[in-house]
């Protein structure tokens, strides 16, 4: 079986944004793998080990830099990777676009990508891949099993968790529960320089969706702040509940 | 133009209450349908009315029985294709994510998702959307016929209105062909206080609780107050609470009118799942916390003692 996992390039999840010109300054910040996908990079590897999974391949569309998210899947363990060149600025259509078209010529069994991007926030990526595909998804995987071509997976719901059953080939996006990604050795990070990484260009479509501005929250203020015997402290805090947040006490 | 379409979110006849603020906020752009999907569900038709749905449109199937998103996807195209509605809205839940980008990509259409904010107009829509967890906040424009988008529950207010609630009974179009995936076993979160991403109150404990102990004091506070229980990734790690209770960035978000952190340190990653909550509380030994650079009301203070004496003012 071929597993092919969707890595995107994100800021540390750590990081300051500030902007500049009107845009996200990306100048001195630390890049990473998108969190989630790690979590997707882990599963595939996984599978690998369990001799479910015979290679596994990460993609990743962005800039140049994305190679190093590349890279770090490979000293994970991953086999293979493909860096598809696009603007940064392309949405989620033009992501799902340039994904499918790869996905399309490696044809693998399984995909695996993160529910969500830490940067953009959209969860919409691999829901619209599997649409242009045809094929099954599920989101927010937190286990998944495969037996006789059937993924059997453990999802967050909303107001519960749920277990589906979909065919394979699906792709399938993962919760950060799902597991504890593995911190590439140093033999892996060696291995990974000579791993296979090739370099295609995203196919040309044009954005769905207009970014029209981009800005930064108003800064919270700190409020009141009592450092005093709780004894003095706690009734201030319940007459500011009652009175200011005007929350009702259930009797 | 056929009005604005709301979806829906509702499992066994539970409505989530995301649909009733998207159908109160569309309410200001003119006619709104809320769109339904179910089996044996014709009778929530009325639930909708009471916050101003001009008309109900009923999906009723066995196929629609629960959530799948091959036949739900299947049957909203054609009637999109059949009613033209200006525009089509989803609570951004697990649901209705999964749904919204499905259809968009269907359609070949473009898609605000977990929008904080939103204004209609004919074929276009401006959403605000918090993007790197909250740090950054991306205002887009969505073109098309119908605008779609995914809206954050707890941005857009329920207000009563009255609405004619005409049900419609679309022809159904989905067929078994359509399902991919198959639901095996739903396990309902068990809990007699609200969902977390739907309360009012929000009372989170954090490593700061240092075990089942200082959980319980939590949550001794959140059932006075008729609270959700929430958890830092600390005190998840620690296995004191269930995951899907974690609040932050790998967590859910939350939009309280009140939260209320205890022995959370305020960690960004945390801030991202709250800080946009109306009113923040804290209490924390530790006066440097960065919880409090956000907090409106903090109190530097043991929790061990602090809520103790707290409930016992509240309860005068
Ligand atoms: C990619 C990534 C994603 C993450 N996602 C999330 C997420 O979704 N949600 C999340 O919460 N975290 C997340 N984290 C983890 C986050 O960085 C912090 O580690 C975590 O939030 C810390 O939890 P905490 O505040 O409970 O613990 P700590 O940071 O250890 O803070 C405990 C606090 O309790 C106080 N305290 C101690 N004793 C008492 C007492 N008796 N009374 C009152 N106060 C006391 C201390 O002063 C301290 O401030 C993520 C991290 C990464 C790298
Ligand atoms: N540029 C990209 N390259 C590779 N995978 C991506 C890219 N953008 C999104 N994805 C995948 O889609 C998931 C959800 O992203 P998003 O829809 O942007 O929230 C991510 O976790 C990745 O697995």
């Amino acid at each position: 079986m071929k597993v092919l996992v969707c890595v995107k390039q994100t800021f540390d999840t750590e990081a300051k944004i500030e902007l500049k010109d009107g845009k996200i300054n990306d100048a001195g910040i630390n890049l990473i793998i998108n969190p989630y996908d790690e979590v997707a990079v882990e599963g595939a590897i996984q599978l690998k080990e369990k001799k479910v999974a015979k290679e596994v391949v990460v993609v990743s569309a962005g800039a140049d830099t994305a190679m190093d998210a590349i890279r770090t899947a490979l000293a994970m363990g991953a086999d293979r990777g493909i860096l598809v060149k696009q603007d940064v600025d392309a949405d989620e259509y033009a992501r799902a676009v340039a994904l499918a078209e790869v996905i399309k010529k490696e044809n693998p069994d399984l995909i695996l990508a993160g529910h969500v991007a830490a940067d953009d926030g959209s969860s919409q990526v691999p829901t619209r891949i599997a649409e242009i595909l045809g094929l099954p998804h599920v989101n927010v995987i937190t286990n998944l099993e495969i037996a006789d071509g059937v993924a059997t997976v453990d999802c967050e719901a909303d107001g519960g968790t749920a277990t589906y059953e979909v065919k394979l080939p699906a792709v399938i996006s993962s919760q950060v529960s799902w597991n504890e990604p593995r911190y590439p050795s140093m033999k892996g990070i060696m291995q990974a320089k000579k791993k296979p990484v090739e370099t295609v260009d995203a196919v040309a479509v044009e954005n769905k969706v207009k970014v029209l501005e981009y800005a930064l929250p108003e800064a919270k203020t700190a409020g009141i702040k009592i450092e005093d015997d709780p004894e003095v402290a706690a009734p201030q805090l319940a007459d500011w509940m009652l009175n200011t947040a005007k929350i009702e006490v259930v009797k | 133009m056929a009005g604005t379409w709301v979806v829906v979110d509702q499992r066994d006849g539970n409505i989530r209450k995301v649909t009733f603020e998207l159908i109160s906020e569309a309410k200001k752009y003119g006619e709104v349908a809320a769109v339904l999907f179910g089996k044996g569900v014709e009778g929530l038709a009325p639930e909708f009315a009471k916050y101003g749905a001009d008309k109900v449109y009923v999906c009723d199937d066995d196929l629609f029985a629960s959530y799948n998103t091959g036949a739900y996807v299947a049957q909203l195209e054609a009637m999109i294709k059949e009613y033209s509605p200006n525009a089509v809205l989803f609570g951004h839940t697990v649901n209705g994510r999964d749904f919204a980008a499905r259809l968009a990509q269907k359609l070949d259409a473009g898609l605000a998702t977990d929008a904080i904010d939103f204004e209609l107009s004919d074929g276009k829509g401006v959403f605000t959307r918090a993007i790197y967890a909250g740090k950054a906040l991306a205002k887009v424009e969505v073109t098309g016929n119908p605008v779609l988008a995914t809206i954050r529950a707890g941005v857009c207010e329920v207000v009563e209105a009255d609405g004619a609630g005409e049900v419609i009974k679309p022809a159904i179009v989905a067929t078994a062909d359509d399902v991919y995936q198959v639901e095996k076993e739903f396990a309902p979160t068990v809990s007699a206080r609200p969902e977390l991403t739907e309360a009012e109150v929000v009372v989170s404990g954090g490593r700061g609780c240092k075990g089942p102990d200082g959980i319980k004091v939590v949550e001794e506070l959140a059932d006075l107050l008729g609270a959700a229980v929430g958890a830092s990734r600390a005190s998840v790690d620690s296995g004191w609470l269930g995951h899907e209770l974690q609040v932050g960035q790998t967590g859910k978000v939350v939009n309280p009118n009140l939260y209320v952190a205890c022995g959370i340190s305020g960690a960004i990653q945390h801030l991202a799942g709250m800080s946009s909550s109306k009113y923040i509380a804290a209490i924390n030994t530790d006066p440097e916390a960065p919880i409090f650079s956000v907090a409106d009301f903090g109190v530097v203070g043991d929790l061990f003692k602090v809520i103790p004496l707290l409930i016992e003012e509240l309860q005068k």
